[in-house]
């Protein structure tokens, strides 16, 4: 250790301005500063301190991530071995297999999205940004396993540049960079992301839809009148245990409830996830669920509401997608709103629009582009009410 | 007075009624989905621009300017039904794919644009400069905005098959939102690269 930090000591001029090197900065500074502490200290005005930066915020992310991560592998894995090989091949081999079809993927996004930072960083001048780490790890979780790998490729700049450079880069970005380039491949290529390449097995050939995931809910979404859709789901497989275990089809790291859960737990243990915004998509999605039982009239409207729970991709995107501190709403109240109605738009877009079978990337990039509205809102009123 | 090659060079790039003025944005979403429409688009709306220019700054001594705006319509307004009479009836299925765009030009930002701001001021040969500059300037990114769209769309160019067979069409081109994208990245590169000679030039 001693000797490689002898080594970036000794070429540490090459980088800096004036050397040889200069160009690469961004590549030398984000090597060195994640391996060692940085040599840049806080010069002027009040600061607190603190062993976490920017960085350890991130990999904490990647770590709660993880359990959905190997959950998804396997179940890549497992479904398709179920589909092509007509049953499981046992844990092992499902998992095997199952990496060979994820970590493609992931190495996909890291690389081609990691690429784009680089470049930005080196023409702007700026450091390589640790939020990258989490964003290429988020966005193939939310793809299905079947999705072509230059469609990773294309989807991740999209996301890197057009959801977060443009802007400005990371800390900058109206909308969360992950959920903007999944965005940009469900409109660009609904083919792929409703996947029907292998698992066409599960519930009466409709395959992986995407973040909207779950089979599950193309089968609520079409049910005659006066079905009840428990019965329904039942009947197809899907009880609500299978749901919330998540060894069915779907996009790749969404499926089981119990791994959000555990990301959901160690993002507020840590204090890096906003417990506010988690508990909020929760009132906001029993609320809509519970007002379309009350009143709705298609037989989907009467889904109890704990189905929506573990239905799709409403725990993946509650807990990792709708706290992004950046692009969520900033203010404690506004926390509140913002996540209230990122769950109730999941709601109305699963029941009441026939067109997405899943309301849950829609309602937080929507709520995104609102949320600066309802800090601002929240603020006025703390003064007037200050004032009055 | 500004040379006349001035008054034409300027809005090709440097003061480009779309990308620098953000004018006439809402038919560059439009009918940029293939070259053919953007094309026949470019052209009505250069006939357009450039005749009420003239006509404008013929009359510009005539017109009361209490009620100029109202006598600016009327021009714009029959130059418009005039080149959607002919696109009837000489390019129907066209003119069936432009649909209420030709009718729009009337509320075209440009052509109001440009009467506002140079007709009414200035004489008839500049104007008629002008109103080309301004036509063809708006033009080129239609043309520009509708080849991307066509070509990652729908992987052609004028109808001709333009990629690999194999080619899946990137169907965000094709919609609305796809135009406003490509528009932006438009932006982006000529404030970039092309303004650079504008700002070291001053």
């Amino acid at each position: 250790m001693k000797k490689i930090l002898e080594l970036h000591d000794k070429i540490r001029p090459l980088f800096n301005k004036g050397g040889k090197y200069e160009k690469l900065w961004p590549l030398f500074d984000a090597q060195d500063t994640f391996t060692f502490t940085p040599h840049e200290v806080t010069e002027e005005g009040a600061h607190v301190r603190d062993a976490i930066d920017l960085k350890r915020v991130m990999i904490t992310v990647v770590f709660a991530l993880i359990p959905c991560t190997l959950f998804g592998m396997w179940n890549a894995g497992h479904q398709h071995n179920i589909a092509n090989m007509g049953a499981t091949q046992g844990m092992a081999a499902d998992i095997l297999r199952g990496a060979l079809i994820v970590l493609p993927i992931i190495f996909t996004s890291y690389a081609v999205g990691g690429l784009w930072e680089v470049l930005f960083a080196c023409t702007r001048r700026h450091e390589i940004n640790e939020g990258f780490l989490v964003t290429g790890l988020l966005f193939p979780l939310v793809l299905p396993p079947t999705v072509p790998l230059w469609q990773v490729a294309v989807g991740v700049s999209f996301g890197v540049v057009i959801g977060k450079e443009v802007f400005g880069g990371t800390g900058m970005n109206v909308l969360n960079p992950a959920l903007t380039a999944r965005a940009f491949l469900y409109f660009a290529y609904p083919a792929e992301l409703s996947g029907e390449v292998w698992t066409s097995l599960v519930a009466g050939g409709e395959a992986v839809s995407g973040f909207s995931g779950a089979t599950a809910l193309a089968v609520v979404a079409n049910l005659p009148q006066d079905v009840s859709p428990v019965a329904a789901l039942c009947e197809a497989g899907f009880d609500w245990m299978t749901l919330a275990n998540g060894a069915i089809a779907g996009s790749i790291g969404e499926t089981s409830l119990w791994a959000c859960l555990f990301g959901a737990v160690v993002l507020i243990a840590t204090g890096i996830g906003s417990w506010q915004i988690m508990l909020a998509t929760l009132l906001g999605l029993f609320a809509g669920a519970t007002l379309f039982n009350m009143f709705g009239d298609s037989s989907y409207s009467q889904l109890p509401s704990y189905y929506h729970l573990a239905i799709g991709g409403y725990a993946f995107a509650a807990v990792f997608m709708a706290t992004d501190p950046v692009s969520a709403a900033a203010t404690k109240t506004g926390k509140w709103i913002y996540g209230f109605l990122v769950g109730f738009i999941i709601i109305i877009v699963r029941i009441a629009n026939p067109a997405y079978a899943e309301g849950a990337m829609l309602a937080i990039l929507f709520m995104n582009v609102c949320a600066p509205l309802i800090d601002n809102y929240v603020v006025e009123a703390h003064i007037r009410r200050r004032t009055a | 007075m500004a040379s006349a090659k001035k008054i034409i060079k300027d809005p090709l790039f440097d003061n480009n009624p779309i990308t620098w003025q953000m004018l006439g944005i809402c038919s560059a979403l439009a009918v940029t989905t293939q070259v053919n429409t953007a094309m026949v688009m470019s052209v009505a709306l250069t006939f357009v621009l450039v005749l009420s220019n003239m006509t404008i700054s013929a009359l510009r001594t005539l017109i009361p300017t209490k009620i100029r705006m109202i006598v600016e319509l009327c021009v714009i307004a029959t130059l418009v039904i005039i080149a959607d009479q002919v696109l009837k009836a000489f390019m129907y299925d066209i003119s069936k794919q432009l649909s209420v765009f030709v009718g729009l030009i009337i509320t075209n930002c440009i052509v109001m644009g440009r009467a506002e701001a140079f007709a009414l001021q200035n004489n008839v040969r500049d104007s008629m400069l002008d109103g080309l500059g301004n036509a063809l300037g708006y033009s080129i990114i239609l043309v520009a905005v509708a080849a991307i769209r066509e070509w990652l769309g729908s992987g052609t160019l004028l109808g001709i098959q333009a990629m690999p067979a194999s080619y899946s069409g990137n169907l965000l081109m094709v919609l609305p939102p796809g135009a406003f994208i490509i528009i932006a990245l438009l932006i982006w590169a000529q404030r970039t690269f092309i303004s650079k000679t504008l700002r070291e030039d001053n």
